[in-house]
């Protein structure tokens, strides 16, 4: 395969909505949503010349729904939103899951609760994008950190979610929905294709590999498919009774993912080797956080961060090695504080963790306010 | 030596589900010998080329698991959009909905109507049995005046939502409405809506009150509510102005406008030839 890189000048929602047809998006459905339209407007234009079809909602329940109808009726399907519509997404993301059907959602992370600043950034929504459902269930999540990743790493939402049978979040916030930047589009790349049962010892809803989904029966060739958001066993038969039936459903959906954590987890590090001041971050913040290592470096003061590409799974190895190595870490967040419960679960009392959260009214954490914080923390 | 043919409507059930976990007398069991009665006279060997997507309720149920074909069994409220999806995805596939009153005329009311406003290409079958059966018989948005439920212990007050009048002031292609007790026209009817008109939204209510929530309470047999429903019910051609008190039943639209799927067809066409950047 060759591949053929094409150079654009695209904005965070715009670079969304490229690598979603890039990666073969042919179904979008949404329901417009400060800061994420862009991404709907992108593919309200794009989708229908190519023969995609392109449904706006009356809500975004339905929207949800759809995507999960059209994911089953064998479309490759994404949807965007922000907090609000998140919110309102997520009993159908726990049937997507407990149906196992592939889909890309897209938030783009704003000032919340309820309405809160419609246009400003915020990442309040992690612990939402991992536990917003009931029951016991798990979605891989992806925090792109610029518009080139953005593209980068939908792409891979649509492999899992293809490869893995289960809805993958993408989580951006506003900055960098918004800002525009040189990115490189691959003309073309390899999703998966889903796999269809070759004989009946294949069942749609079991698995003998619990790190393999089970194949996915197209709907009108007569497999005669049972799909259902109740406890069913492997051929797809509710049992709303036994233990048995949930305990080893649930067990599978939650192993199906956890064992593929290599391939799920991605990180970057910097510095750590030496790092006596350590940073923990994702998304947009990542970036005033690499610019404040520098600074910190230029300075004399060794500074590390690791960068979570992946929110979850989560492997905590390179949380815990930063911590090993620096006298404090620094979590920088836009939200009062939900990644520093992961450092804390992480690090421990190995290194002194301290919890730098602002967020509301489109501030960012500036580099300048990361590296007095360092010094001071350090007594330099 | 006789040979003993099995019951016509076997091809369309899966066998291995039966006998069905309904309330003995429930209707649930009319719809499905409607529905099958009419595939066979309509000479669908198979539902091969069918979906059914359905809700959470006792007539949610028909479908998932006892009609053999591919079947959607969703969240409380959200059969419509799902269907949507299916139906968008694959507009070669014949998709139906079935679900309940708690499904379609109260959690998922939005989606129904919107669906109708669309004129998607769905049929749309709700089983109004007046109740919440599943949950024991709370009240729901089409009990009538006066029934006392678990949730209405002094009577049911609020006033009911007839739902073909407010699918009728959309652009659905088909609204009719019957009791189980009009059995051969509810049987006409779903046979119309896959045969002689093939696209838009085409809308079938059910009137089947609950045996257990309702019948039962009013110390009644189900064979007392199908007399009942006869007595209390008139024909729509036969309604006169202002016929209080009593239930309309009759085909209240039918037409063959061009469905969702054809209208973004068109789109499509208009968008292949634009040169919008």
């Amino acid at each position: 395969m060759v591949i053929n890189l094409r150079r654009a000048f695209l904005t965070g929602n715009e670079a969304i909505a490229e690598g979603a047809l890039v990666a073969g998006c042919n179904f979008y459905v949404g329901y417009p949503i400060t800061p994420s339209s862009e991404i709907m407007h992108y593919m309200a234009r794009e989708l229908p010349k190519r023969g995609g079809v392109f449904f706006q909602a009356e809500d975004e329940i339905a929207t949800i729904n759809i995507a999960i109808g059209a994911s089953w009726g064998g479309a490759r399907v994404m949807t965007a939103t922000s907090g609000p519509g998140f919110s309102l997404m997520q009993e159908g993301i726990g049937y997507a899951i407990m149906t196992e059907t592939p889909l890309v959602i897209v938030n783009v992370m704003r000032v919340g609760p309820a309405t809160g600043q419609a246009t400003k950034s915020a990442q309040g929504d992690l612990m939402q994008a991992r536990w917003g459902r009931h029951g016991d269930q798990v979605a891989p999540v992806l925090a792109p950190e610029s518009p080139q990743e953005c593209i980068e790493l939908v792409i891979k939402a649509f492999a899992i979610s293809e490869e893995l049978r289960v809805p993958v979040i993408v989580l951006i916030d506003e900055f960098i929905a918004h800002m525009r930047e040189v990115v490189e589009i691959p003309s073309e790349v390899r999703i998966p294709i889903r796999r269809r049962p070759k004989d009946p010892s294949e069942t749609p809803f079991g698995s003998p590999d619990p790190r393999v989904a089970p194949p996915m029966p197209p709907l009108g060739e007569g497999y005669y498919v049972l799909v259902t958001g109740s406890t069913h066993n492997e051929l797809g038969y509710r049992d709303t009774r036994s233990f048995e039936t949930h305990f080893k459903l649930a067990k599978r959906l939650w192993n199906k993912v956890w064992l593929n954590i290599d391939k799920l987890f991605e990180y970057e590090a910097w510095g750590i080797e030496d790092s006596e001041i350590g940073f923990v971050t994702f998304g947009s913040t990542s970036r005033s956080v690499r610019r404040a290592c520098k600074l910190l470096r230029s300075k004399g003061i060794k500074a590390g961060y690791v960068r979570l590409k992946t929110l979850w799974p989560l492997k905590l190895d390179p949380i815990v090695e930063l911590g090993e190595k620096s006298r404090a870490v620094i979590v920088p967040e836009l939200s009062l504080g939900q990644l520093v419960l992961d450092v804390e679960r992480g690090i421990g009392d190995s290194a002194k963790i301290i919890s730098y959260g602002k967020v509301g009214g489109g501030e960012p954490i500036y580099p300048s306010e990361l590296v007095k914080l360092a010094s001071k923390v350090l007594g330099k | 030596m006789s040979v003993i043919k099995a019951h016509f409507s076997r091809k369309y059930l899966r066998e291995e589900t039966l006998p069905t976990l309904f309330c003995p007398g429930c209707f649930n069991g009319i719809l499905m010998n409607a529905l099958a009665k009419a595939f066979e006279e309509l000479g669908i060997d198979n539902l091969k080329k069918f979906v059914f997507v359905s809700g959470i309720g006792c007539s949610s149920w028909i479908p998932s698991p006892y009609i053999k074909a591919d079947s959607l069994h969703t969240l409380h409220g959200r059969a419509i959009p799902v269907a949507i999806g299916v139906k968008l995805a694959k507009p070669e596939l014949e998709v139906v909905v079935i679900a309940g009153d708690g499904d379609l005329a109260s959690i998922g009311l939005g989606h129904l109507i919107h669906a109708a406003r669309r004129n998607v290409d769905l049929v749309t079958i709700l089983v109004n049995n007046y109740v919440y059966g599943m949950t024991r018989g709370q009240v729901s948005p089409t009990t009538p005046i006066g029934l006392e439920t678990p949730t209405t212990p002094y009577g049911a007050f609020e006033y009911p939502l007839d739902v073909c009048k407010v699918i009728e002031a959309t652009n659905a292609n088909y609204v009719a409405r019957w009791t189980i007790a009009h059995f051969t026209q509810l049987k006409e009817s779903i046979k119309y809506v896959f045969s002689k008109i093939r696209r838009g939204f085409r809308f079938i209510e059910v009137i089947a009150p609950c045996t257990t929530y309702i019948s039962r309470r009013l110390r009644k047999t189900p064979a007392d509510t199908i007399k009942d429903l006869l007595r209390t019910s008139i024909l729509l051609n036969k309604a006169k102005s202002k016929e209080l008190g009593k239930l309309i039943v009759g085909v209240f639209k039918s037409e063959d406008k061009p469905g969702y799927v054809e209208l973004y067809k068109n789109y499509i066409e208009r968008a292949k030839l634009s040169n919008v950047r």
